[in-house]
């Protein structure tokens, strides 16, 4: 038993900052805001040539082999930085549901997925930069065509509906479902990432900030807020890794919804208590703070709202 | 990462499962802030002590099992898990024990941890003061030399001692040297609570029952035998506990595990998905589950050799809330009958009593306000508040 990251794991973690950091971070997010995609795929290219993209991929197929453990530690990063683009359908949906050509072109980032879910995920992340589109439902799995886009509220993704075109091929439900659970459980481990950077920003504002001659951190009233979100978060993040364990077991996908909605609520609560200790400045585009703050929001939409995962886990409650 | 048991471990998990299942009382105890029931909670201890589960990560020579640390939690969660007593003598062995092993003198050692596990000695934890609670180090009760004895005179008040109306001895901080600053001039005593000058008033607490107590000081004479530390060291000593009451020691995850399995039983009787009620069970299932997980984080870095610290913060914080919310959702489940109390209520009126005790806990063992400063300045390293005495 030791419920830490390891450290392999610790070094997978620097070597995604860095190559991140190097190729802008957070700036990366802004691009694509604008409609500027060409850093975000440079960033695409530099991950997959870490072998990171192929992370859940058999090292046969020239993945990297990673377990859902290792998945779930480098989603936090991408959460962390902010990173765009249909990621976590590249990384952790699409390399279980396609045949192993795509699989491999998806680990050396030759391919760019993304995909509907029918139910969960009715609307394809960013269909603009991708060159594979999915249309999945509960037992088969269609190549489709990107219709007219849709704005969100994180202005760093587009939403698409998707039609299929290809005949559907018939895949386990099972499969499906964990894949999606699998995805799930990466965008609940991002939330954490996303939640820790806007606490992150609220401390070092915090700190610098000058009202009535005092940082307004020295405020208890902004520190009880503060502290909150930090124990949110500290108790997200042990469901996340636990539900990375249970991967494969009866338990699996009730810890990953407990995951998802602990992650979910944590992040919005780091948004919300960011923007207050911000002010104003935090309420505009001009400031990273917005960059995070959207991505929290729409990420605890995606892949099952709080509502939905609530009742997967009473239903499970109720059953057993 | 992993959560993985070794085959021994699960062994071990086992024997305790077994033997609690064979010995833990088929009809709970009465409250063991009344008379007869700290008389049963005390009967409890001694039959603990004698299956060797009192303490089982202490050594063998003081009745433990040398047991580590993942035994010492898995242990808890059976406990818990099993429907046995509340610990009456919590404040002994996970108060008091932790800094006599560090800080007793290997005389104090042999008096007192051998007591302390078979229910022969219950202590009370006499720190606040009728005028320092959160505020501890401003506490005006005295220690004065006593040369001629070899010892000290213990004057003042304390109060909301816990047990302390049936308990046997006392641990608290004094002010022994008035000239020095707050911090310095206190020092920590161990005293028997029928010692001549001392005074034992109970105080209801707002469930009825006399859970607490003032304790008045009237030259009450201590040995230097009794002193726990140096003199003048009782504010370092005094918070090498204060972790521990907050942490992992008094409240072990297997507690709210028990607690949200019980929410969880009753749902199935009465509840509906999609209901705001099933979102709070849900939500106490969750939260008892982080707290089980974080707790095997907290585990795994002190086995790496790391302290807990300012964490144990986080821990008062998340328990004392998520105790509260459960409490407060069984109420609802149970409609017009969550009022009821005594026997003529749904499991003998448990959930009202378990609900008016977890509104205490984000007052004791350090107000949640308190905790979520030091959570701010000690973990976020924001700036202390200017104003200080
Ligand atoms: C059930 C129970 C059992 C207890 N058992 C024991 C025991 O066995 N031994 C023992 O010694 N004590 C015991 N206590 C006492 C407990 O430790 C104190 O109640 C606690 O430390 C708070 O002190 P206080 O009650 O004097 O409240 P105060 O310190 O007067 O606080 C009143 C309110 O003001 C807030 N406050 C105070 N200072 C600040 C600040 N700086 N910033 C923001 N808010 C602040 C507090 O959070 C609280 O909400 C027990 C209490 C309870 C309820």
């Amino acid at each position: 038993m030791r419920f830490l990251s390891t450290d392999e794991q610790l070094a997978i973690v620097d070597a995604v900052d860095d190559i991140i950091s190097a190729n802008g971070g957070a700036r990366v997010a802004r691009a694509w805001v604008d409609g500027d995609t060409a850093p975000g795929l440079a960033l695409w290219a530099q991950l997959a040539e870490a072998g990171l993209m192929g992370l859940r991929v058999d090292e046969a197929l020239g993945g990297f082999g990673g377990s859902t453990s290792d998945l779930v530690v480098v989603a936090e990063r991408l959460g962390w930085h902010s990173v765009p683009g249909p990621m976590l359908e590249s990384i952790a949906l699409l390399p279980h549901l396609v045949d192993d050509e795509d699989r491999a072109g998806l680990a050396d980032g030759t391919l760019i997925g993304t995909a509907t879910v029918a139910g969960i995920a009715p609307l394809a992340l960013d269909a603009h930069v991708a060159n594979r589109h999915y249309a999945i439902a509960e037992s088969h799995v269609a190549a489709a065509d990107p219709g007219g886009a849709i704005a969100s509220i994180d202005p760093a993704r587009r939403l698409f509906p998707l039609t299929a075109t290809g005949s559907p091929r018939d895949v386990d439900p099972a499969v499906i479902a964990s894949a999606v659970d699998e995805t799930t459980l990466a965008c609940a481990a991002g939330l954490v990432g996303t939640g820790e950077r806007l606490l992150a920003e609220s401390v070092e504002y915090a700190k610098v900030r000058e009202q009535f001659g005092a940082p307004v951190g020295q405020y208890q009233s902004l520190k009880h807020q503060l502290a909150d979100v930090r124990v949110a978060l500290s108790f997200a993040r042990p469901l996340v890794w636990g539900a990375a364990l249970s991967a494969g077991t009866s338990k699996h996908s009730r810890d990953v919804s407990a995951a998802k909605v602990a992650a979910g609520a944590a992040a919005r609560l780091a948004a919300q208590t960011a923007l207050q200790v911000h002010g104003a400045i935090g309420y505009t585009r001009e400031h990273d703070v917005s960059i995070w703050l959207a991505r929290a929001v729409a990420h605890d939409q995606a892949w099952g709202t709080q509502e939905h995962h609530r009742d997967r886990i009473a239903r499970s409650l109720l059953a057993s | 990462m992993n959560l993985d048991l070794t085959p021994e471990q699960d062994a071990f998990r086992l024997e305790a499962r077994t033997w609690l299942a064979e010995n833990v009382p088929v009809s709970p105890l009465p409250s063991m802030d009344s008379e007869a029931g700290f008389r049963a909670h005390r009967e409890w201890e001694a039959t603990l002590h004698a299956g060797g589960w009192s303490v089982v990560s202490w050594p063998a020579e003081y009745g433990g099992r040398d047991a580590g640390l993942i035994e010492w939690v898995l242990f808890e969660e059976e406990y818990y898990l099993s429907g046995a007593p509340t610990r009456v003598s919590q404040n002994g062995i996970s108060l008091l024990a932790p800094i006599l092993f560090e800080y007793g003198t290997p005389e104090q050692h042999a008096r007192y941890l051998p007591h302390m596990t078979d229910g022969s000695l219950i202590w009370a934890q006499a720190w606040s003061e009728p005028g320092a609670g959160s505020d501890l180090a401003s506490i005006r009760s005295t220690a004065t030399r006593d040369n001629a004895r070899g010892g000290w005179l213990l004057n003042g008040q304390k109060t909301w001692s816990s047990r302390a109306v049936w308990a046997d001895r006392g641990f608290g901080l004094f002010r022994s040297d008035p000239s020095a600053s707050r911090h310095a001039g206190l020092t920590y005593f161990l005293f028997p609570l029928d010692a001549e000058g001392i005074t034992v008033r109970p105080i209801t607490q707002i469930d009825g029952d006399t859970g607490f107590a003032e304790i008045y000081f009237d030259d009450v004479f201590v040995p230097d035998s009794d002193v726990l530390g140096a003199p003048g060291d009782g504010w370092r000593v005094a918070m090498s506990t204060a972790g521990n009451e907050r942490g992992l020691s008094l409240r072990a995850p297997g507690r709210f595990l028990a607690a949200s399995a019980r929410l969880t039983e009753l749902f199935r009787e009465r509840g509906t998905v999609g209901t705001r009620t099933a979102d709070d069970v849900v939500d106490a299932w969750i939260g008892a589950q982080a707290y089980r997980l974080f707790t095997w984080g907290t585990v795994s870095r002190m086995l790496d050799g790391e302290s807990v610290g300012a964490e144990g913060s986080m821990n008062k914080v998340f328990w004392s809330e998520l105790d509260r919310d459960i409490q407060a959702t069984g109420l609802r489940m149970l409609g017009a009958e969550g009022e009821l109390r005594g026997s003529g209520a749904v499991d003998g009126g448990r959930w009202v009593d378990d609900y008016l005790f977890s509104l205490a806990g984000p007052i004791y063992a350090g107000t949640n306000e308190i905790q979520r400063n030091i959570i701010a300045e000690r973990i976020l390293g924001l700036p202390r508040d200017g104003k200080k005495a």
